[in-house]
């Protein structure tokens, strides 16, 4: 699994695929101690974009400019999976041009889930539409989280529903000039 | 002991028991329901969120509630010996229940050895996991709830639906209505009215009644206490003013000494109503003692297992044995929220309830629940028992899988998926092939409906195209390789 890698760090565009390998890779293979071994050495060295740019490498400033008014949506697991609370708002604040507004119960997760999307999707489809009204009702031009596939689930909503508001991985803000 | 317990499952109008999916729809489309939710919802996470951001030490005390409980459960039968001696000593008398069947037996020989025709009973979540109502009607006792919401939904022969606010489904409006048709009361509209009504209707069953009945939020094995938490001072009467009074508890209950309560306590009520301490806490030892004005003749405790000690010997699920039933999983859960309790057609709701029900009674009959998550992890971090409800909704998914009880279009999406995601050539080819179909399906740069599995997907939202050139193409274009470094 990792004895193959040459990589120093792996970093996920997504706190749930980090929580994933981190957290739950040892406990699939506790049966299997090699791999169990393997997957707690390939977990330590797993991280969350958001997390490996400020914890890691002790930036916050990327010199990057985005000209828009953000809500940032923390997804779930790297929110309560990953502790990450305020180092994706460390990045964005230091965006130039850009302008962080408040998104009322932020914290209340979007309704993706996984299969949950699809197998409960009415609940799902409820979920997402508190979390987009709230998007919508706080005037941001541009919803960001660090998980693509709660920003799937977002921008499929908006789309939907024929919104003028964007959904943006952070990374994207952070690549933007 | 029988292979497949009965599940305490309550069917309800219009559904069947075992199809949650169709139960949750009919929630979200239930104008009344959703009414009920979001007026109570918010005002409990309010009121936990403060009240909890009053206590520094928080975390503290739930990972103290969390060994205290542990270290109950692992040693549990010595515990449960010493409460049993402990209540003898005190002149209690103490039965042993299996399961319901015998609980439901045990209770009805009891109070027709007593002569009781009429009984009240306090709040309790055991009592209707065991179905104690319906059999004691069918012995021929006449039984009153006296928790406000649970003499309500009695009116109106509806199960509970949340484990401290029983009627949180029913807005005002239904209970006025309820009440003027069932009580010939006047259509009130204010709570403080309706309450007036209820307690004057109750004030004569606690006078009448032979025995009460209630449950038990702590029972402590060093002093043989039973400590029951309340707001509406019912179980107060209910234990003091009949002749008799019997306690049914679950075995997960024991406390070891009246110290650690005070842990309890704070976390209970602060995680419940957010309130700092309940309005009634009462300890009760042993029946009333000569020269005592107040307390019944006799006391009868009920210890009821059904399912528990299978749910101790499984080391990956027993943590939720933990549970004090506080409901903060619940009301924080965005999935409770909008489905409400009946949804879940067992007795026990939400997360904690995804998790006991098939732990206690069996995966099949409750296979669907522990999927009815996001895994938003919200209620693991209320617990105030430290309870990783996440990583049992896991488990369980798990073993509902293992054991083939996932339906057919689930397993055959998991198996495509799987065969796809494990070879690069496949993903390729299925890039490939996708990006052909999908030229039916994509405009104005989305595709609005999808079939098959993924038609709940675009019910509700756009799904995005794949990309025209895949990002491997793209990043193999720019001098990276598969699986090294930057180009």
């Amino acid at each position: 699994m990792t004895s193959r890698s040459c990589a120093e760090a792996v970093v996920a565009p997504s706190g749930s695929c980090a929580t994933m390998v981190r957290e739950w890779y040892p406990r699939l293979f506790r049966d299997d101690p090699p791999r169990a071994a393997a997957a707690a050495v390939l977990g330590r060295r797993t991280y969350e974009l958001s997390e490996f740019l400020v914890r890691v490498l002790g930036r916050t400033d990327l010199g990057a400019r985005f000209d828009a008014a953000v809500a940032y949506h923390p997804s779930c697991h790297g929110l309560r999976g990953l502790g990450l609370r305020d180092e994706p708002l460390s990045l964005l604040r230091a965006v130039r041009g850009l302008r962080l507004v408040d998104l009322p119960r932020a914290e209340e997760c979007c309704g993706f889930g996984g299969f949950f999307a699809v197998t409960f999707a009415p609940v799902s489809g409820a979920m997402l539409a508190s979390k987009l009204d709230a998007v919508e009702a706080s005037g941001a031009d541009v919803v960001t989280a660090t998980d693509a596939s709660c920003l799937m689930h977002l921008a499929g909503g908006l789309a939907r529903r024929g919104s003028r508001v964007r959904a943006v991985h952070l990374a994207e803000i952070l690549a933007a000039s | 002991m029988s292979t497949e317990p009965a599940i305490p499952v309550r069917p309800l109008a219009g559904a069947r028991p075992g199809d949650m999916r169709a139960r949750l729809a009919q929630a979200l489309a239930d104008p009344m329901l959703q009414t009920a939710l979001g007026r109570a919802i918010p005002g409990f996470r309010r009121m936990r969120a403060s009240a909890v951001a009053e206590v520094p030490e928080w975390e503290v005390l739930r990972r103290l509630a969390a060994h205290i409980k542990d270290h109950t459960l692992a040693v549990l039968d010595r515990y449960l010996e010493q409460f049993e001696a402990a209540v003898r000593a005190r002149g209690g008398v103490v039965h042993w229940a299996a399961d319901a069947a015998e609980a439901q037996r045990t209770i009805i020989d009891l109070l027709r050895a007593l002569g009781v025709h009429q009984v009240v009973k306090s709040k309790s979540m055991v009592t209707e996991e065991i179905g104690l109502n319906a059999a004691l009607e069918a012995a021929g006792v006449r039984v009153v709830e006296t928790d406000l919401g649970e003499y309500v939904l009695q009116l109106a022969g509806e199960a509970p639906s949340h484990l401290i606010a029983p009627m949180i489904h029913k807005p005002i409006e239904a209970v006025s209505e309820l009440f003027a048709v069932a009580l010939g009361a006047p259509r009130y509209e204010r709570a403080e009215d309706l309450n007036r009504v209820a307690r004057a209707a109750l004030r004569r069953e606690f006078l009448a009644a032979d025995a009460g009945i209630t449950g038990v939020n702590f029972a402590v094995a060093e002093t043989g206490t039973l400590v029951i938490v309340e707001n509406e001072g019912n179980a107060r009467l209910v234990t003091s003013c009949p002749r008799v009074h019997v306690a049914v508890l679950g075995i997960e209950k024991l406390l070891p000494r009246l110290a650690d309560l005070g842990v309890f306590l704070r976390l209970l009520a602060r995680s419940a109503t957010g309130q700092r301490a309940s309005v009634y806490v009462s300890l009760l030892t042993g029946p009333r003692r000569s020269g005592e004005a107040d307390g019944p003749d006799e006391l009868h405790v009920v210890l009821v297992d059904n399912g528990r000690t299978r749910l101790l010997a499984d080391p990956d699920l027993r943590e939720a044995l933990r549970c004090i039933r506080c409901s903060a999983c619940l009301n924080v859960c965005p999935v409770f929220e909008r489905a409400g309790g009946h949804a879940y057609g067992s007795v026990y709701a939400g997360p904690i309830g995804a998790v006991l029900t098939p732990a206690l009674w069996g995966l099949r009959p409750a296979r669907e629940l522990p999927f009815a998550s996001t895994l938003c992890g919200a209620c693991g971090e209320v617990c105030p028992v430290s309870i990783d409800l996440p990583r049992l909704l896991l488990e369980l998914r798990a073993r509902v899988v293992r054991e083939g009880l996932v339906g057919r279009p689930d397993r055959l999406f998991a198996r495509l998926w799987t065969l796809v995601m494990r070879s690069p050539t496949r993903l390729t080819l299925f890039g490939a092939l996708g990006r052909a179909l999908q030229r039916l399906a994509v405009s104005e740069g989305r595709i609005d409906r999808l079939r098959g599995p993924l038609a709940g997907w675009t019910a509700h939202r756009a799904a995005p195209p794949l990309a025209a050139v895949p990002f491997r193409v793209r990043w193999r274009a720019r001098g990276g390789r598969p699986g090294r470094g930057r180009p």
